[in-house]
C-alpha cells in the first residue's frame, strides 16, 4: 500500500514536471494566463472527461426526465442557490438586491412549493446570482491568473480561493443527510450541464481555438458579473479601419 | 402673403408644391429622423423574432433561409466591416481589399452558422429593452436587453454608433451574449492566427472551420 502511494506520488511529480516543461513552449503568452500550458493540459483532461461521461449523462438526463420535471428541479436548486446569492449581495452592501433576493426565497419557498415553482420571476423579482468570488471582486480583489481546475473548469486564482467558501455556503450542504447531499450535488451537475448542451456545441463550432475562446469568455463574463452587467470598457474601439 | 402667392401662382401649382413638400418630408420611413437607440433595438429585435416565430423552416435550422433572414433583416443594421476590422486588429489596415473582403465573408459565415443553432430554440421569448444608461456617447453606445422565456434570462447587449442618413440612423458594431463581447473574444484568437501565418492563415483557418461546421455531425 505504502509502495503504491509512493508510486502514485512519483507519477504525479512526473506529470507536474512534464507540465512545467511544457510551460516553455507557449509562444506569445497572455499576461492573464501565465500557466497556460498547465491549464491547457487540465482543459484537455476536462474535455475528455466531459465527452466520455458528463455530456452523455446530461443527454440521458434530458431524455429521461420530461421538461416540466427538469424545470422544477432547476427552480428548486436555484432557490437553494439564492440563499448564498443573498448573503453575497449583503456582503457587497447591495441593499435592494439583498431585499429582492430575500423576497424571491420567501415567495418561492412558501408559494412555490418549496422552490419548485419560480413564482418570484413571474412577479418580476429578478434573479441576481452572486458568489464569493464576485464579492471579493466587488471589494477590489483582482482576479489574478487564469486557472483551469480539474472537473470544475475555468476559474481564476481569486475565484479558486473563493470556491471552498462557496461550497460551504451552498444551501445543499446544509442538509444533514449525506445521501441527500450527494443526490443534490449530482443533480446539480446534471442540471447545469444539461442547460449547456447547446452552448458547448456552439463554442466548439464558433471557436478557432476553443481553449482561448473559453478562457477569454470566462474572464470577460466574470468581469461583467462583478460589475453587474456594466463593466468599465477595456477594449479599444477607436483603432482599426483604413486610415 | 397668401394672396401674393396665389396671385403669382395658379392654384393647382400651389397644390403640387404642397404635395411635393409633403413627399420630401416623408423620404425614408417616418421614424428615421429621431428614433432613439433603444427604440431602434426594440424594433429590429421584435421584427426578427416575429419572422422566426412565423417561419417553421427557420426554426428547423434551414441554413439557407437563415442566411437570407440575416442578410435581409440583420445585416442592413450591422457595420460588419467595422466588426471584422476590430476583431482583426492592427493587421486589418495592412490587408489588401481582396483579403478584407474574404475575411469578412468567412467571418460572417462562421457567426451565422454557429448562432443559427440558437434559432431552433426560439419559441415564446420576449426581448426586454432596459432603460438607456445616461451619459453615453453617440458614436459608442450600449443598449442592454434581456431575453426572457423558459429558464434563466439571457443578457444580450448591443454596441451602436450613430450613422445619420445611413441605414436606420444607427448601426450595430458589437454584440454581447451573457456578458461576453463578441469582438473582444475573437481578437485574441485572430491575433494568434495572424502571428503564426499572417492574414491569409487567418482566412484559411476560418474557411477550414466553416467547412467542418458545414458537415453534419
Amino acid at each position: 500500500m505504502k509502495f503504491l502511494t509512493r508510486r502514485i506520488s512519483l507519477m504525479l511529480l512526473g506529470c507536474v514536471l512534464l507540465v512545467l516543461q511544457g510551460c516553455a513552449t507557449v509562444t506569445n503568452p497572455d499576461p492573464r494566463d501565465p500557466w497556460e500550458s498547465m491549464n491547457r493540459s487540465v482543459y484537455k483532461f476536462n474535455d475528455a472527461l466531459d465527452t466520455a461521461a458528463i455530456q452523455p449523462a446530461a443527454k440521458a438526463y434530458v431524455a429521461v426526465l420530461p421538461s416540466p420535471v427538469r424545470t422544477g428541479i432547476h427552480n428548486f436548486l436555484g432557490n437553494l442557490g439564492d440563499v448564498w446569492s443573498m448573503a453575497n449581495s449583503a456582503l457587497q452592501l447591495k441593499g435592494q438586491a439583498t431585499a429582492v433576493t430575500f423576497m424571491r426565497i420567501t415567495v418561492n419557498t412558501f408559494l412555490g412549493l418549496g422552490g419548485v415553482l419560480d413564482v418570484a420571476s413571474e412577479m418580476r423579482l429578478e434573479k441576481r446570482k452572486e458568489d464569493f468570488g464576485q464579492t471579493l471582486g466587488y471589494w477590489g480583489v483582482k482576479p489574478g491568473p487564469y486557472v483551469v481546475l480539474p472537473i470544475f473548469g475555468p476559474s481564476t486564482l481569486r475565484d479558486t480561493l473563493a470556491t471552498p467558501l462557496d461550497m460551504k455556503g451552498d444551501a445543499v450542504q446544509q442538509f444533514n443527510d449525506q445521501a441527500a447531499r450527494n443526490v443534490l450535488s449530482v443533480t446539480r451537475v446534471m442540471d447545469v450541464r444539461s442547460g449547456l448542451l447547446q452552448t458547448v456545441d456552439v463554442i466548439k463550432a464558433a471557436a478557432l481555438d476553443p481553449y482561448t475562446f473559453v478562457r477569454d469568455a470566462y474572464l470577460q463574463k466574470r468581469e461583467n458579473d462583478v460589475h453587474d452587467g456594466n463593466p468599465p470598457a477595456r477594449f479599444d474601439y477607436t483603432e482599426s479601419e483604413t486610415p | 402673403m397668401k394672396n401674393m402667392l396665389s396671385m403669382l401662382l395658379p392654384r393647382r401649382h400651389m397644390l403640387a408644391m404642397a404635395s411635393a413638400f409633403a413627399l420630401l418630408a416623408n423620404v425614408g420611413p417616418a421614424w428615421a429622423a429621431d428614433e432613439s437607440p433603444d427604440a431602434f433595438i426594440k424594433r429590429i429585435t421584435n421584427e426578427t423574432l416575429d419572422t422566426i416565430k412565423a417561419d417553421k423552416a427557420l426554426r428547423n435550422g434551414d441554413i439557407g433561409k437563415i442566411i437570407q433572414l440575416v442578410d435581409s433583416k440583420v445585416m442592413p443594421h450591422v457595420n460588419f466591416r467595422r466588426m471584422t476590422a476590430l476583431a482583426t486588429g492592427p493587421a486589418w489596415r495592412k490587408a489588401t481589399p481582396e483579403q478584407q473582403k474574404r475575411l469578412q465573408e468567412e467571418f460572417k459565415i462562421l457567426l451565422v452558422r454557429t448562432y443559427a443553432g440558437a434559432l431552433t430554440q426560439v419559441s415564446d421569448q420576449v426581448v426586454v429593452v432596459k432603460p438607456l444608461r445616461a451619459g453615453q456617447e453617440d458614436k459608442n453606445l450600449v443598449v442592454n436587453t434581456e431575453v426572457r422565456g423558459k429558464g434563466d434570462p439571457i443578457q444580450l447587449d448591443y454596441r451602436l454608433e450613430k450613422t445619420p442618413g445611413e441605414g436606420a440612423g444607427w448601426m450595430i458594431f458589437d454584440l454581447n451574449v451573457l456578458g461576453v463581447w463578441l469582438i473582444e473574444n475573437y481578437r485574441t484568437q485572430f491575433t494568434k492566427e495572424i502571428n503564426a501565418g499572417g492574414i491569409d492563415a487567418l482566412i484559411a483557418s476560418l474557411a477550414a472551420r466553416n467547412k467542418s461546421n458545414a458537415k453534419p455531425a
